[in-house]
């Protein structure tokens, strides 16, 4: 009776197996026991035996050849008996050199894994352990337990405008149920209208970022930028900002800066374009009281001196030097003082009560090519002007066509201090003290 | 109701179930003439003979074993192990054979069989005699476990494990012995995998079983006396399987919860049920969940140390004060 | 082996029953083609983990279980489809087992190392050395605490002599006085370790006089009726209210690897040594013995070896046929009776 010879499952975890070498040749006599084949499994190498003695009649794979377990590799039987349904009916399926596929699929797999490891670790939110204590409302990631989560949502209150009393402000049952008993989300709302609103959005998730690939690098944020993120999501997050455009000629004014250098050369002083901005914002500052203004909670604090902060780019961020009581100074002791802040403020040596409580900021990026850009405001300042390069541009004067040292300026304003008219009639104020720099001393 | 000691209520359960089913008998090291070696089998031999209440030789692995074999024929073995830290010797019988005959033999052998002794620390014993064996056995599928904290619960658990048809491990407590409790007269069962309340609050939940079941109790005393806060006590009495329904209920009422367990602290019981909790009741907790254990740390014999390494009274009371937001 | 040690000579063949004998060749043959279907199929794939065969050591099972009674009692190790079958476990039911079939003994929970038989007392093939041995004299105890007549006829290999278990067992049925027989299945290796390497005496049946009152003796375990003498007389021994255990050391040898992993020799003994022992087969001896003695002729004995090898087939494509349990049968078993609280509950994402 003919027996088939298999590739022998060696291991219970092999599931193909290279022959190595047959230890017989077809026409030998074997008995049961014989070692009839070696075999690579995924251990090591080991030796088919035969189950029965018989004549070797057929094998059917090759030395080298790589078949799944329980592949028909060979036929014993009788010398003469007929093995051809046998033989015929199974060749063996090659599952090919495993070799040739392995570096390939390894390849892969690497890459997978990079994209996995570096993924989540550079997509991790921020935690920001500071605590918002105050009464007003918080942004960033709010604190909050579970179950306070859910009695806030049921009783339709917003989350981040509730004070927070447990563990790093985290908002808990008491302060949830507080609330409610404060008159719940009706009372929430009319603080939200007379002045304590929240944002619509309470916090700034910070988006998940594509996973890391070659070249890319991590930047811890120093405290400095740190700190800027938190003001600027502060800002455009609960201020509601619009903005105000116009162009400005220029020329009188780059003219006029041009004569008081000249005047001024003998006591080294040198005034910038920058401070003429700075004071002309400070003149018109002086005569729209309305814009040197903040939001307070439930009024409008308005600023008894123009407190002109210039924005000043640094290395790995931006700082906003005060020049105090611009509408009270001359150009001169501007332009000197504003050179000082300003060096200092490069070398990091401003002290924190220079560089906070401006009412009114100005940040110029003309020196770079800019045109017109806007930018956000630095709460709890109403207003910030955005000022574009001066350049040369073709503008229509009384039908002709002509060439003028023209500056666009865009000012962001603060909706819940300033309104559209009022805003623009500032502009209006600035841009003509600009045009025509007599309106300064008039 | 009478006030007995909780040795006395396991004593009621064995001599009441011994007379109610002649295929339970007692088997371990000096459960027969030395009428127990904390005398939980006190007057047994002389009531029912040496067949059902063997004195076997101090080999652990054997008389579990042989136990095992005879549950496998039928009969309704109680092994008693001198503490549960000899029983580490018969783990293998215990989690190879016991737990695992019904499943590997497609449902023909189950094995009820009850292995029972006291476990933790007593007093001053040290390093290899005050083991916490709770999570070794709990997590292990085809075991029950039980560990009962009062003497009217381990009556009547101990009932339920003899009458139970899976093998079920009976965790008691060399310091829970000497402690009295009122017990009922008449027929008194309490069901495996059903936990208790053993005190109402509404503040917080302080989760327990055994021996700590006593501290939370005295935790629960001064937190209402001194610090106006009112806990509930869910004593869970069986760990497998765990009541987690009468937990998570109570979670839901107090929204916080310090689970307390003798043993140390990783992968602990506790562990266990702090994961239930922030699975099933994690819209209602108003505070992260406290654990309360040992520390993790083998048992030291002096004893301001031993006092230092296990969970006391004042540490859940500072656990619930935490989650009350009162620190 | 030595058989100049042996305590127990040939059996004469007078006090058997020509069908008796039949009997034993018949299952010795149905162990032999059975095993090598086995093998066949674990090279095919058809059976999965371990698969420990026990070709060449047939005389053992057969002569011993051929000398109980339907109500005694068997236990055994992790080799254990030749006792699973000779006891009285269907050949289908064990071969779909081995392929993890619903229609296994076991439902196909258990696989290879864990046949059980509850209709015909088989109680089980047991995967960790030694750990059955105890559970054995737990039946020896109820049996003498219901004051029963049955024994407990327990198999085991020879590793198991010089552990924990074998001697706290050992002690227990002595000094009680169990109905239980133990037979130590000495092939002179523990898997891929000479015992003679391990164990610190010569005849491993010399552990049994630590214990007073045990019966022992070493016997041949090649030969299917000096075995079935032996547990017959240990049987005899030990049934009633004063009865005695037994010792027996039956010399056998495995002509396979020690699963299907391992080669038949190799490192630990030689391809001379294993074709000297193949010579001593316990089939071939047994049924030259009978011709010789004018109890079976070739005709019958081809009879009977096809009717195993039909067996055989049988079993198998029973097996290929059986369905596959459904994956929700994962909890069925794992106790007794209802989980309170459900014993899925932590098994989410499936």
């Amino acid at each position: 009776m003919a027996t088939k010879v298999v590739m022998a499952q060696l291991s219970p975890t092999m599931e193909e197996g290279k022959l190595v070498e047959w230890k017989v040749k077809e026409g030998d006599e074997v008995s049961q026991g014989d070692v009839l084949a070696e075999v690579e499994t995924d251990k090591a190498n080991m030796d088919i035996e035969a189950m029965t003695g018989g004549t070797v009649r057929a094998l059917l794979i090759s030395e080298g050849d790589v078949v799944e377990v329980g592949a028909l590799i060979g036929v014993l039987g009788d010398p003469d008996e007929d093995v051809s349904e046998l033989v015929d009916g199974a060749k063996p399926k090659d599952v090919g050199e495993a070799e040739e596929e392995e570096p390939e699929a390894e390849e892969e797999s690497v890459k997978a894994e990079d994209g996995e490891e570096a993924g989540p670790e550079a997509a991790e939110p921020e935690d920001d352990a500071e605590t918002t204590t105050g009464t007003k409302p918080r942004t960033g990631r709010v604190k909050v337990s579970p179950l306070a989560r859910r009695m806030a949502e049921d009783a339709g209150l917003d989350i981040a405008r509730i004070e927070g009393s447990g563990p790093g402000g985290r908002v808990v049952k008491s302060d949830v149920q507080a609330a409610i008993d404060a008159g719940g989300a009706e009372a929430q709302a009319e603080a939200g209208a007379s002045g304590q609103a929240a944002p619509e959005r309470a916090a700034a998730p910070t988006a998940a970022l594509r996973p890391a690939r070659l070249g890319d690098e991590r930047i811890e944020a120093s405290q400095m930028r740190k700190t800027i993120a938190k003001r600027l999501v502060q800002s455009i997050g609960p201020v509601p900002h619009f903005f105000l455009t116009t162009e400005i000629d220029m020329g009188r004014a780059l003219d006029l800066r041009k004569a008081l250098n000249e005047r001024l050369s003998a006591s080294g002083v040198k005034v910038g374009v920058n401070d003429l901005l700075v004071k002309v914002a400070a003149e018109a500052l002086a005569r729209h009281p309305e814009i040197n203004a903040s939001w307070d909670e439930d009024a409008v604090q308005r600023h008894g001196s123009a407190d002109i902060g210039i924005a000043v780019a640094v290395p790995d961020g931006l700082i906003t030097p005060v020049v105090r009581e611009a509408d009270r100074k001359g150009l001169a002791q501007i332009a000197t003082e504003a050179s000082d802040l300003i060096e200092r403020a490069r070398n990091r040596k401003l002290k924190p009560e220079e560089y906070t409580g401006a009412t009114f900021s100005i940040s110029n990026l003309g020196m770079f090519g800019i045109d017109e850009f806007t930018a956000i405001i630095n709460p709890p300042e109403a207003a910030i002007l955005a000022v574009g390069q001066t350049a040369e541009r073709p503008v229509v004067e009384g039908g002709e066509i002509v060439v003028r040292r023209r500056m666009r300026v865009t000012m962001s304003c603060d909706h819940r201090v300033i309104d559209g008219a009022t805003g623009a009639a500032f502009l209006q104020t600035y841009r003509a003290m600009l045009e025509n720099p007599l309106e300064l001393v008039s | 109701m009478a006030v007995i000691t909780y040795r006395e209520a396991l004593n009621r359960a064995l001599r009441e179930e011994m007379n109610r089913d002649e295929n339970v008998f007692l088997l371990g090291e000096e459960v027969g003439e030395y009428d127990g070696a904390y005398k939980v089998s006190k007057g047994l031999l002389d009531e029912f003979g040496e067949w059902r209440v063997r004195d076997t030789p101090i080999a652990e692995n054997g008389f579990a074993g042989l136990g095992i074999g005879a549950a496998m024929a039928g009969l309704r073995p109680i092994v008693e192990f001198m503490t549960w830290n000899f029983a580490l010797l018969a783990y293998d019988a215990i989690v190879n054979s016991a737990a695992k005959m019904l499943y590997m033999s497609g449902g023909q052998y189950n094995v009820p069989i009850v292995f029972r002794g006291p476990g933790g620390a007593a007093l001053q014993l040290s390093a290899q005699h005050s083991q916490v064996p709770d999570p070794w056995y709990a997590n292990i599928p085809g075991l029950k476990v039980c560990a009962p904290g009062t003497p009217a619960d381990a009556l009547g658990l101990l009932k339920s494990a003899i009458r139970d048809d899976d093998p079920v491990v009976f965790i008691e407590g060399e310091l829970l012995y000497n402690m009295k409790g009122e017990v009922p007269d008449e027929e008194h069962v309490v069901p495996i995998g059903v936990a208790d309340i053993k005190r109402e609050g509404a503040d917080v939940t302080l989760v327990c079983h055994s021996k700590m079941v006593k501290v939370c109790s005295d935790a629960a005393d001064t937190l209402a006396d001194e610090h106006e806060v009112e806990a509930e006590i869910v004593d869970l009495r069986t760990i497998r399987p765990l009541d987690i329904d009468t937990v998570i209920e109570s979670v839901k009422k107090t929204n916080r919860a310090v689970v307390v367990q003798e043993g140390w602290p990783y992968s602990g019981i506790g562990a266990q049920v702090v994961d239930d909790i922030q699975r099933e009741a994690f819209d209602y907790l108003d505070a992260p969940v406290a654990r309360v254990s040992s520390l993790d740390v083998p048992m030291h014999y002096a004893r301001p140390v031993e006092k230092h390494i296990l969970p006391s009274a004042d540490a859940v009371v500072k656990a619930a004060r935490h989650v009350c937001y009162l620190d | 082996m030595d058989r100049r040690t042996l305590d127990r000579r040939e059996v004469d063949l007078g006090g058997y029953e020509r069908e008796q004998l039949h009997d034993m060749l018949s299952a010795m043959l149905l162990s032999r083609r059975f095993e090598e279907k086995c093998a066949e199929s674990y090279q095919m794939g058809r059976i999965g983990g371990f698969c420990h065969l026990y070709i060449g050591q047939e005389a053992v099972a057969v002569g011993g279980i051929h000398a109980l009674r339907d109500d005694d009692f068997v236990f055994t190790a992790y080799r254990d489809h030749a006792q699973a079958i000779v006891r009285g476990i269907e050949p289908r039911a064990v071969m779909a087992e081995l392929y993890g079939r619903v229609d296994g003994c076991s439902k196909g929970a258990g696989g290879s190392m864990h046949m059980f038989g509850r209709d015909v007392n088989f109680m089980g093939g047991h995967g960790i050395v030694g750990t059955h041995l105890p559970l054995a004299a737990g039946v020896g105890y109820a049996i003498r605490y219901r004051g029963g007549d049955e024994v407990v006829l327990c198999y085991f290999g020879d590793s198991v002599v010089n552990g924990g278990p074998f001697h706290e067992a050992f002690n227990m049925v002595a000094k009680w006085k169990l109905p239980v027989i133990y037979v130590v299945e000495n092939n002179s290796y523990g898997m891929g370790t000479d015992i003679e390497r391990v164990a610190a005496v010569d005849r491993l049946v010399t552990r049994a006089c630590a214990y007073e009152g045990m019966h022992s003796e070493r016997i041949d375990g090649q030969d299917a009726l000096a075995m079935h003498a032996a547990v017959a007389a240990a049987a005899e021994r030990a049934r009633g209210s004063d009865g005695r255990p037994t010792f027996i050391e039956a010399i056998t040898y495995r002509y396979l690897g020690h699963s299907m992993s391992d080669a038949a020799h190799g490192t630990y003994r030689t391809k001379e040594e294993v074709q000297a022992e193949r010579k001593n087969d316990p089939i071939a001896t047994f049924s030259d013995r009978l011709m010789e003695a004018d109890l079976l002729t070739r005709g019958e004995y081809d009879e009977i070896n096809q009717a195993a090898i039909d067996a055989v087939e049988d079993a198998a494509e029973f097996a290929e046929n059986s369905p596959h349990p459904e994956p929700s049968v994962a909890y069925d078993n794992v106790y007794a009776d209802e989980f309170r609280g459900g014993l899925d509950r932590r098994d989410a994402w499936r």
